[in-house]
């Protein structure tokens, strides 16, 4: 356990002073912003096909943070000294999964309040969306840890990574979309839910055997 | 060196038959040796001739293409080894202290900061980051490790790279304090370390 909170500690720490969540917010809170100047001055379809968007947004926003996750790791030296350590692999790179969301998922939740505000959508669902890119900023974190591990060891990786990880961010899109334009918020709460566990549970595995590759 | 308790294992490194393959080619010929507590063991080779491949299949990073490398007779296999490779395994941005506290964590040391920090000579720049550090410093910082946490096998790979001579001395201390312990060192050299090895392994293709 000391060894989880100390890597958790340490990823936290180094995620924060490379600037923290300030550049994927400013890439989140841009991008949103520039929805209403593509969809011209009409109201009416603002507010029913832009809160959706803040979605997509929060994706590319997850999605440019992934490619140095493992990267460094790999070339510094400090994923033998993971991979020799007491603690699973599996669970160390948990806790970094953890320390990302934390750093980058909850801050772009909480942005995304105002974001859906200036999108058009309705005050009282502005809460339900804030919580619905909790979850499914998890789940990408959870794909985003698999795809990170196998590109680890490729060089300017960032369009690799994509490739590999967007059809997995997909479903939580879908659901994270229907809550966004308020539609079947309760079940896609739920299933967004699942997605975040699903990821949580599946996304460390993958990304350990595919570093434990790396690592030869 | 009081900090560290000696081992309750016996650790005992065995090679069968050895080989390995990078990029399709064969890196030396079969290799077959055995060392135990107490020993240390100076593994020597041209440039490219497997050393720190060697050390990395012992390590079980590399998988070998025929042959085994095994640590045995160590109660607590995840507990086994330190591997002191090129790489120091730093983060530019952290400090020396958070380095320090990080591998606490990791490997689950005890030992006061102080008695690192003295022991290799790194009191003046504890809190500045990593980037900031000079090659000898950073591998000093990368050497801590082995006192931080005890464990009973150290495969260092060039330990004593970019160290000035009261760095290559505290090298010699360290291999020579944990083979009094019990504990086993298997290091790829260019030049002797100091401390007179036991076995002295020299790889060829």
């Amino acid at each position: 356990m000391r060894a989880l909170g100390a890597a958790f500690q340490r990823d936290l720490a180094l995620m924060w002073s490379g600037g923290g969540a300030l550049a994927p917010i400013g890439f989140f809170l841009g991008a949103t912003m520039l929805v209403p100047l593509a969809m011209g001055p009409e109201r009416t379809l603002l507010a029913s096909a832009g809160p959706p968007l803040v979605w997509i947004a929060a994706a590319l926003a997850v999605l440019a943070t992934l490619e140095r996750l493992f990267q460094a790791d790999l070339e510094d030296g400090s994923l033998d000294q993971m991979l020799i350590s007491r603690a699973p692999l599996e669970l160390l790179v948990l806790a970094k999964g953890a320390a990302l969301w934390c750093a980058i998922g909850l801050p772009l939740a909480l942005a995304a309040g105002p974001a859906a505000i200036a999108l058009q959508a309705p005050l009282e669902r502005v809460p339900v969306i804030i919580v619905s890119l909790a979850l499914g900023t998890a789940a990408f974190v959870g794909a985003g840890l698999a795809g990170a591990a196998v590109t680890a060891g490729v060089k300017r990786g960032g369009v690799l990574i994509a490739l590999i990880v967007l059809p997995f961010f997909a479903p939580p899109i879908i659901f994270g979309a229907a809550v966004a334009g308020g539609k079947d918020v309760t079940a896609a709460l739920m299933i967004l839910g699942g997605c975040a566990l699903a990821a949580a549970a599946l996304g460390p595995i993958a990304a350990a055997a595919a570093l434990r590759l790396q690592a030869e | 060196m009081n900090a560290r308790r000696p081992f309750q294992d016996k650790p005992t490194i065995r090679v069968e038959g050895l080989t390995l393959v990078r990029g399709g080619r064969r890196l030396f010929a079969p290799i077959s040796f055995a060392a135990g507590p107490g020993e240390y063991v100076e593994l020597l080779g041209a440039n490219g001739s497997g050393k720190t491949s060697l050390l990395r299949a012992i390590a079980g990073f590399l998988h070998p293409r025929a042959g085994s490398a095994h640590i045995e007779r160590c109660e607590e296999p995840s507990l086994a080894l330190h591997y002191v490779g090129h790489a120091n395994g730093l983060k530019g941005q952290a400090s020396v202290r958070a380095h320090l506290k990080y591998w606490a964590g990791l490997f689950g040391g005890a030992p006061s900061e102080d008695f690192v920090v003295k022991a290799l000579n790194l009191a003046r720049v504890l809190d500045a980051p990593c980037r900031t550090l000079s090659q000898g410093q950073a591998r000093r910082l990368a050497l801590a490790r082995l006192i931080i946490a005890p464990r009973p096998v150290w495969l260092l790979d060039e330990p004593a790279s970019a160290l000035d001579y009261q760095g290559r001395a505290v090298v010699g201390e360290l291999v020579e304090g944990h083979r009094a312990q019990g504990g086993l060192v298997l290091a790829a050299v260019h030049e002797p370390l100091g401390p007179k090895p036991s076995q002295t392994l020299r790889l060829a293709a």
